[in-house]
């Protein structure tokens, strides 16, 4: 049976016209990644703002060309065998508000079921039935102009349900979502998938939880690479033997990152100052090194606020992978970029 | 399972049907009939009036000159070529930055050139009506002599239709280059319609021109496309125009249709590889924030 997606070796880079000097730099926003995704997985791609997810899903729906490598779906060539691929996939996009908006709700999505060759009739069935899940039901009448962001969002969802695709693309579905919502479209997914198990899902998400509760598989991908890619429990059970630990401390002038990489035993670690505190998780071959570090804080006279022994969760694995917290990965690039010229 | 694929021509045909309803519903969505009244009428009556007003500044109002039905007309007709090129090749900036569905409209199983050319049917039918409007208004006041049992109306139609669908694939070569286009600029099918408007004979000869622009005029079909509907309608007043004189009408239309193959080869060729490039660039759904 062929697989769902596959990459070999897939990387793009984008060229950048420096305003000032008209040179041009390159950014490589995916490199070599090598995916393989099966027919009935709902697949995660995690990773901080600028870490190649939309990328990687551009590509994968034909509206970017790969620079290397390749990529198919369904069997297809995304370059080369785009009509094969388009009939049967779709794809949303979280936060942003697209559409026609002086069409109603019922017209924008009878239109793009019309465009994949459904009926008239079997259209808006499921336009009915999925509105319905998400609970839009009252607002099939509404010019899409009419509503909110969050709900142009869900009519947005549905659209990508409607045409039942092989292979579904999310990217960042519950992005500009209340929690409730969030939640009921999580569950929504879930559960499409589970009423169609031979259907595919690939989704992207920065939320270390949201992957975690919903995916089969996880990537981790950061700066273009993929780091791990695994089930989440796979992934926490290789971080099971170490002892994961959560403090909060009161701030210090005198103590740096520097300190704690000096402990012996000290694997990983992420110390965030936030106003008035300090954020420190730490990832330690054994129990016995806290002692270790709480001497270093007592030595800066730091005193501990907070202190949690936890589960290994994805937040964690992050950390062991990358060396920092997706945080702190998130809060240092300011948008700049990794570039290679 | 639908992995099936639907023919060509299916997948044509539905794009270009769906992309036409889709374009009138948003270029009829005049909240105000006002507006619309405005727009496709009274508009083209008043820029038709200025031409008349200069005319007459210029040859002292004589308008039973063989020339000026010829004037008349050739701005008349002219009108589709900036509605039709606007039409089709704005779609790709609304679709892209306006309404955000550029990225779900390709990614669709859509035929996308049929996608663009069904969105500009709205347009012309639009310039239809002030076309009609425009003519009916010479007729009544301008003394434009139609003789309505004498016009070989299949042929005009056939001359028309032609005409259109060179437009449309010129508006699709112009769509291709929106693509590519990251600071897009507004009026672009305006502003090709008024460069072509002096080199095509809508309201003075070729001959006007500096010989080395000649050519230009020659080579569009655009030039021999006016020349005939006019011929078509008000008989054979060409001694006003010499450029085309020599040429009979069925010497005319063919040009006209050898002229248009050669366009609809070039633009099919341009846009595809406009196309091929906007996705190696990442502009297919690329959003420049005007
Ligand atoms: N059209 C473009 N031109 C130039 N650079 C781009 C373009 N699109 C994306 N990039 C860059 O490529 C890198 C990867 O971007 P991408 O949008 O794939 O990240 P992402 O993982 O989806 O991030 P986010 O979580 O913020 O959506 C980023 O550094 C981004 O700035
Ligand atoms: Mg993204």
């Amino acid at each position: 049976m062929n697989l769902a997606i596959q990459t070999q070796h897939l990387s793009r880079t984008y060229k950048l016209r420096n305003a000032k000097n008209s040179r041009t730099k390159e950014l490589v926003a995916l490199q070599d990644v090598c995916l393989e995704v099966h027919p009935g997985e709902l697949f995660g791609l995690l990773g901080p703002n600028g870490a190649g997810k939309t990328t990687l899903i551009k590509i994968l729906t034909t509206l970017l060309a790969p620079t290397s490598g390749k990529a198919l779906v369904c069997g297809y060539d995304v370059v080369k065998e785009a009509s094969k691929i388009r009939p049967i996939i779709n794809m949303v996009s979280g936060g942003e508000s697209s559409g026609y908006g002086l069409l109603t709700v019922r017209e924008n999505l009878w239109m793009f079921a019309q465009f994949y060759g459904l009926s008239s009739k079997e259209a808006n069935r499921r336009i009915a039935e999925l509105l319905e899940v998400v609970g839009l039901s009252d607002r099939i009448n509404t010019k899409s102009s009419d509503l909110s962001t969050g709900l142009r969002q869900k009519m947005n969802i549905v659209r990508g349900f409607l045409t039942d695709p092989q292979v579904l693309f999310l990217d960042e579905p519950t992005l500009g979502l209340d929690v409730g919502a969030a939640r009921d479209v999580r569950r929504f997914i879930r559960n499409w998938l589970n009423q169609h198990p031979e259907r595919t899902i690939l989704l992207t998400t920065h939320y270390m939880a949201e992957a975690e509760e919903l995916c089969d598989r996880v990537a981790i991908i950061n700066q273009g690479r993929v780091l791990a890619c695994d089930t989440p429990a796979s992934l926490k059970h290789k971080l099971q033997r170490e002892a994961i630990y959560h403090l909060e401390v009161t701030s210090s002038s005198i103590l740096y990152s520097e300190h704690f990489k000096e402990i012996q035993g000290v694997r990983k670690f992420s110390f965030r100052p936030r106003d008035g505190y300090a954020v420190l998780d730490l990832i330690l071959d054994q129990d016995e090194t806290l002692a270790a570090v709480v001497n270093t804080l007592t030595a800066h006279q730091v005193r501990i606020i907070n202190l949690q022994k936890r589960e290994p969760s994805l937040e964690e694995v992050f950390i062991d992978l990358v060396g920092k917290s997706i945080e702190e990965v998130e809060s240092g690039r300011n948008g700049s970029g990794h570039s290679e010229s | 399972m639908h992995t099936s694929q639907i023919s060509p021509f299916l997948a044509f045909w539905r794009s270009f049907r769906l992309a036409t309803w889709l374009g009138w519903q948003i270029e009829s969505n005049w909240a105000d009939p006002f507006l619309f009244t405005v727009y496709s009428l009274i508009k083209p009556i008043s820029s038709a009036a200025i031409l008349v007003v200069m005319y007459s500044v210029i040859t002292r109002a004589d308008f039973t000159a063989p020339i000026f039905p010829y004037i008349y007309l050739g701005n008349a007709f002219y009108m589709y070529v900036g509605q039709v090129m606007t039409g089709i090749s704005w779609a790709v900036i609304d679709d892209r930055e306006h309404y955000k569905t550029m990225k779900y409209i390709y990614t669709a199983p859509v035929h996308f050139p049929a996608y663009l050319l069904g969105r500009g049917v709205a347009r012309f039918i639009i310039a239809s009506i002030s076309v009609l409007v425009t003519i009916v208004f010479g007729v009544l006041f301008l003394e434009i002599n139609i003789e309505v049992t004498q016009v070989n109306w299949a042929f005009f139609l056939i001359t028309l239709f032609t005409g259109v669908v060179m437009l449309a694939l010129m508006g699709l070569t112009l769509a291709g280059v929106m693509l590519l286009l990251v600071h897009h600029m507004f009026g672009v099918g305006e502003a090709v319609a008024g460069a072509l408007y002096l080199f095509s004979g809508a309201i003075f000869p070729l001959e006007v021109l500096p010989s080395f622009l000649r050519p230009i005029g020659f080579l569009m079909p655009i030039t021999y496309w006016l020349e005939l509907l006019r011929r078509l309608l008000v008989g054979d007043v060409a001694s006003s125009f010499p450029t085309l004189q020599t040429l009979t009408n069925v010497q005319l239309y063919f040009i006209l249709v050898v002229l248009t193959v050669f366009f609809a080869a070039f633009s099919i060729l341009t846009f595809r590889a406009c196309e091929n490039r906007a996705r190696e660039l990442g502009l297919i759904d690329t959003v420049t924030n005007y």
